[in-house]
């Protein structure tokens, strides 16, 4: 049985995309069979992220639209073992997603895979509404600063209220809050909302904290998910919430200023 | 510079000025969320009743509709009148 988990936030640039990407490989490198599926119709990016831009042939609406069957549109990683890439469409036609389509695709897709990642649109409109109707767990990534974070409170709304889950009074979405771009020094210093202050306001579990951090951009430079970077900080706080999502206790890292050496602390670093 | 920010640190710091603002905003449209569509409008056009006999400001009425058990809603009404004009 396939699990169904939609990535999202609500507000852009909170690192969906990266988080997405991150996640699906995650899942794979754990041996778990896993498809990314892009939901930004029309603003397709998981694509360059994933470093498979140039691979693409058919999309998502081809396949909703019976011109391209799943086989011939589904792009299977190169790096990354068990991972496959459905990309979006660059239609300009909002309404691209039916719901009877989008079903159609995700069933077949729990026919092949362990696990489908949906990659959410921002915003409130039908694109993100399908890429959450369907989940089964969600990913809620928020940066710790308030537009982002009632924008969170916003989409947990919709989660609860407008998901395939919540319409048939099944059991509801798992809702995991995954904290990205956070700064402890910042936090220190009393400029920017702690994990503790998020997790207050937003009141659900905590699946992840993930610092700013210089790879996440170096990894999308070269179109390479930040998790494969497994020096980084970025690379290894995104490995321990595959841990947990997959059900394993392990404490959080990178929350706290990192004590400078006494080296470091002379010559700077 | 250091030095100089730790003799300011006195002033509030603006993290928790932003979560302040959070808590307010984000249990408010928490509670419109949970309530019917036409709340919104019932508040208004209460607060333009009440406006025809006593000036209030609009922040100062508060409608809310609670569901007790499976057959009785409440609707609860809460209207803060100035002092002076009482």
């Amino acid at each position: 049985m396939a699990k169904i988990i939609v990535v999202t936030s609500g507000k852009g640039g909170v690192g969906k995309t990266t988080s997405s990407a991150a996640i699906g490989t995650g899942l794979a490198l754990a041996g778990h069979k896993t498809v990314i599926v892009d939901f930004d119709i029309g603003l397709r990016n998981l694509d360059l992220i994933m470093g498979c831009e140039r691979r693409v042939v058919y999309d998502f609406v081809n396949v909703i639209n019976g011109e391209a069957n799943l086989k011939q549109t589904l792009i299977k990683d190169k790096r990354t073992d068990n991972l496959f890439i459905l990309p979006a469409s660059q239609t300009r036609d909002k309404d691209a997603l039916t719901r009877d389509g989008v079903e159609n695709v995700l069933n077949e897709l729990a026919k092949e895979f362990d696990f489908i990642i949906c990659d959410s649109p921002a915003g409130i409109e039908s694109g993100a509404m399908m890429a959450l109707y369907f989940a089964d767990e969600a990913v809620v990534v928020t940066n710790p600063e308030v537009s982002s974070v009632r924008d969170s409170d916003r989409i947990l709304g919709m989660l609860s209220s407008k998901s395939r889950r919540a319409e048939q009074g099944l059991e509801g979405i798992k809702e995991h809050l995954l904290l990205t771009r956070y700064n402890p020094e910042r936090v220190e210093k009393g400029e920017m909302l702690s994990v503790e202050d998020v997790k207050e306001i937003l009141a659900i579990e905590l699946i992840g904290v993930i610092p700013e951090s210089q790879a996440v951009l170096n990894a999308s430079n070269s179109g390479q998910p930040v998790i494969l970077d497994k020096d980084s900080d970025a690379g290894q706080a995104y490995l321990d919430t595959i841990k947990r999502l997959l059900g394993e206790q392990v404490p959080f890292r990178f929350l706290n200023v990192e004590k400078k050496g006494f080296i470091k602390r002379i010559f700077g670093g | 510079m250091s030095l100089l920010d730790y003799f300011r640190s006195t002033k509030k710091n603006t993290a928790s000025t932003a979560k302040e603002r959070l808590q307010i905003i984000v249990a408010h449209e928490r509670k419109r969320r949970n309530g019917p569509d036409y709340l919104p409008q019932l508040e208004r056009d209460i607060l333009e009743v009440i406006r025809k006999y006593v000036d209030i400001p609009a922040d100062q009425i508060a409608v809310s509709l609670e569901q007790r058990g499976d057959q009785i809603s409440v609707l609860e009404l809460n209207v803060t009148f100035p002092d002076d004009k009482r």
